[in-house]
């Protein structure tokens, strides 16, 4: 038995909703950015099985894409966690609940 | 392509990234996704995108993982704490999960079985960089120096 797209979807799928649940439920600013992280992974993985599934076209355009996405969810990973030790710094806490300032 | 390594790689995978979202401690979450990517960088190797899922460890497991756990212990005074789960973020979760699952099972089109193709090679890629790809290449080269610079400006210490 091979499996089939529907298959790596619902697996993508699944770890989009992880890393949703990662980024939306914990108060911890590197888990959020974890949670991000592992919804660009599921995308990723997606871009991989539309590419294995469909017709080859003559250049591998889902591979393209796939390098030109990690090349950008490495620059946000760096940005990011960068910006969580400049906020630090500043607030001494890591809970993006004490990072209050902005608000009304 | 195997169903039952398929079936393994993917309960491996959602296992380790389900403990690395859910874990108290940042480093053993921090290592649950470094497994949770493995998993998927084996998955593009089922899928024969291997040059893919070796870029894949080298980028993700060899440098941002190792900036996750650097981060980690920079800020580490506070790390204990703090680790309530927000209800109304699981709940999200959990909708946004039931919606994109309705809608994958429900397209019939959706159930095909993988094409024979021949293997992709690096020398394909490469070609494929360097000819028709090869202002994307730039962009995301400016793009990768634009956010390392940010990110070293971001962290330099103020000078009082």
């Amino acid at each position: 038995m091979t499996p089939t797209l529907q298959g790596f979807l619902i697996v993508s799928s699944a770890l989009f909703c992880i890393g949703l649940l990662a980024a939306l439920s914990r108060r911890h600013a590197i888990f959020i950015l974890i949670g991000i992280e592992m919804m660009l992974a599921a995308a990723n993985l997606n871009f991989i099985a539309f590419w294995r599934f469909a017709p080859q076209p003559h250049p591998p355009t889902g591979v393209m894409i796939e390098i030109f996405s990690i090349a950008i969810s490495a620059g946000e990973a760096a940005v990011g966690l960068a910006m969580v030790i400049a906020v630090y710094r500043h607030y001494r806490t890591t809970n993006v609940d004490q990072y209050d300032q902005l608000k009304g | 392509m195997n169903g039952a390594a398929f079936i393994v790689i993917s309960v491996l995978t959602l296992a380790a990234a389900f403990a690395a979202a859910t874990l108290p401690n940042l480093m053993h979450a921090a290592f649950c996704l470094v497994l949770a990517l493995l998993g998927l960088a084996a998955f593009f190797f089922l899928l024969g995108a291997e040059f893919v899922g070796l870029a894949l460890v080298f980028i993700y497991i060899g440098a941002v993982a190792v900036l996750i756990v650097f981060t980690t212990l920079l800020t580490r005074r506070d790390s204990k704490e703090h680790h309530g789960l927000n209800w109304s973020g699981v709940l999200i979760a959990f909708a946004v999960f039931t919606g994109l699952m309705w809608a994958v099972l429900k397209t019939q089109s959706l159930s095909i079985v993988p094409p024979h193709i021949r293997a992709l090679t690096v020398n394909q890629i490469g070609q494929a960089l360097m000819t028709g790809y090869v202002w994307p290449l730039q962009c995301i080269g400016l793009l990768l120096t634009a956010a390392l610079i940010g990110a070293l400006v971001l962290v330099m210490e103020e000078k009082r």
